[in-house]
């Protein structure tokens, strides 16, 4: 899932000096299960935008309203009808979700009440962490199934470096080393040889490097919307 | 390895790869000796000239670091473009952490093109240590990558995008660092042999204090005929006082200090007036200086051992009692 981290209240107030009326956007999948950016979460931070710009003297109305995905155009049209009463969006929404929602209704500011952190999942109650960077071309499967691009500080493709000790990163005695994670899992696989293997430097033309990044799939698309 | 092309200039040196000093004295069965100066945190060539007078004709080669610890200093070419004209061959260093490909291949023609003929390839410490902890980290290629890129380079005269390097590739003597010291231990050996295998010529070891891992290490490493590829020149530094010592033994990933030599500096100062700075840093730095020569002398007699290299970071004048007090000067000359 995409996990985010609700900015802090005094940033989303700055975002939101000068205006009025608000409509406070969250959305129901990834981010309402990290319990950043769901209805319950959309509410917490109404309530507080309220009372913070109550006590300044400066009201701000704030209504409420969840859609289901921010990310696609079917969940976020319905919004069309009533976004002309707001001078402004806050969405609850990951980065995807904010621009998605700004894209469709250009007329109208929309900020963002989010971080959006990273790619990932719980490890264990309250705590997430990143496994993947979407680099574009997945080398799981020469590394045991724990991936160095997103859990390597060094983003290491042949390592460890020399600052691996006790299981741990150097930069941080919190986070395993991947190499050592990597190291382990490859031997109960029956599969060390493999890591003698010099792996060869990354094309990085698939990951952020290449500019934005598109999947067509010719099988789905729509030719008639295509063409115009 | 493959494809060595002999060097214009004389068939004698045919069989180098690069003819650098430290190669040339390596490939003589010398004892090599090699050591670390650290540039300048500004643009003053005349601290750089000072630290070469300090060592002169005590090393070997130098190797100048690249913002070692994520510091800015200096650059590593710069400074040993600088070496070079003060007649001291440099070891530039390196790292994955601030360049992409297209960088360090630029670099290592213009490295090349000022007469620099010996790279340490590294990975770079993280940038959260530094002094810049918010920059980005480039690692578009890691540290394997990096030293088979400056083999093909060099022996293949080849870009790393496949394309010919007009006129031959750069000739380097290239280095790679190893560290002992770290986990999964078991994995070391293994991971030194990943480097022979990508093409270093020559290994600067993590500073060796634990005398017995290092030597079950190294004996891993001779069964497996790695000493043979490849110079390994082992990491050595003086102590500065306990407290080092001690931060070292407990704080520094991948560094293991035993206790006896923390218990030694400790020692050192004993009887001496704590509010006497001056004496107790004279007795520590002797002690320091004693203990680094004894390690030098015993890491001498462990096979497969080609050499040592000095890491006196800021402490140049130490460098000359401990090469000296190994018995290691003068330093062998080989024909220019």
């Amino acid at each position: 899932m995409i996990v985010a981290e609700q900015k802090p209240l005094d940033a989303v107030i700055d975002l939101l000096s000068g205006h009025r009326k608000v409509l406070a956007v969250g959305c129901g999948t990834c981010v309402a299960v990290c319990f950043a950016g769901g209805k319950k979460e959309v509410g917490m931070l109404a309530s507080a935008l309220r009372m913070a710009r109550g006590l300044d003297d400066q009201p701000l109305e704030v209504d409420e309203t969840t859609v289901q995905r921010q990310c696609e155009a079917e969940y976020i049209e319905s919004l069309a009808e009533k976004i002309g009463a707001y001078d402004a969006v806050v969405s609850l929404g990951c980065g995807v979700g904010v621009q998605f929602l700004a894209e469709r209704f250009p007329e109208t500011r929309v900020v963002p009440a989010l971080d959006t952190k990273f790619m990932g999942g719980p490890t264990e109650a309250g705590v997430w962490e990143e496994r993947c960077q979407g680099c574009g071309s997945c080398m799981l499967g020469s590394t045991g199934g724990v991936c160095p691009i997103s859990r390597c500080a060094k983003q290491l493709m042949n390592g460890p470096c020399g600052g691996s000790k006790d299981g741990h990163c150097e930069i941080d005695p919190g986070i395993p080393c991947a190499w050592q994670l990597i190291w382990e899992r490859m031997d109960k696989l029956g599969r060390l040889e493999e890591l003698m293997e010099i792996q060869a430097p990354k094309d990085w033309s698939t990951s952020r490097d290449g500019g934005l990044r598109r999947v067509v799939r010719d099988d789905l698309r729509l030719p008639k919307a295509d063409e115009d | 390895m493959a494809m060595q092309q002999p060097i214009e200039g004389g068939a004698r040196e045919g069989a180098l790869k690069s003819g650098s000093n430290l190669e040339k004295l390596l490939a003589a069965g010398h004892f090599a000796v090699t050591g670390e100066l650290e540039p300048p945190k500004s643009h003053d060539a005349e601290i750089v000239r000072k630290r070469v007078e300090i060592v002169a004709g005590c090393l070997d080669a130098a190797n100048i670091t690249d913002n070692q610890t994520a510091i800015v200093r200096m650059s590593s070419i710069a400074g040993g473009i600088l070496l070079t004209q003060c007649g001291l061959e440099p070891v530039i260093q390196m790292t994955c952490r601030d360049r992409n490909r297209l960088a360090m291949q630029s670099d290592l023609l213009g490295a090349a093109a000022h007469g620099i003929r010996n790279v340490l390839c590294l990975s770079g410490d993280h940038q959260s240590f530094g002094n810049h902890p918010g920059a980005k980290n480039v690692h578009d290629i890691d540290s394997m990558q990096l030293i088979r890129m400056v083999r093909e380079m060099r022996d293949e005269s080849r870009f790393q995008c496949g394309e010919e390097i007009p006129g031959g590739g750069p000739r380097f003597f290239i280095g790679a660092a190893a560290n002992p010291f770290a986990d999964p231990a078991e994995l070391r050996p293994y991971r030194l042999a990943k480097k022979v295998a990508a093409g270093a010529d020559f290994v600067q070891t993590q500073l060796v204090y634990d005398l017995d891992h290092f030597r079950r290490y190294m004996a891993r490493v001779v069964d497996m005929g790695l000493h043979e590829k490849v110079s390994i020149l082992a990491g050595v530094g003086p102590l500065k006082s306990t407290g080092m010592a001690r931060y070292m033994r407990d704080k520094v990933p991948g560094m293991m200090v035993p206790d006896v030599f923390v218990d030694r500096m400790a020692h050192a100062v004993e009887g001496i007036d704590k509010d006497d700075k001056a004496a107790r840093q004279e007795a520590w730095r002797a002690e320091g200086i004693q203990i680094c020569i004894e390690l030098v002398q015993e890491l001498k007699q462990i096979e497969g051992v080609a050499g040592v290299h000095i890491m006196a970071i800021g402490w140049e004048t130490a460098v000359r009692p401990i090469v000296e007090g190994a018995g290691l000067m003068p330093r062998p000359k080989v024909d220019a």
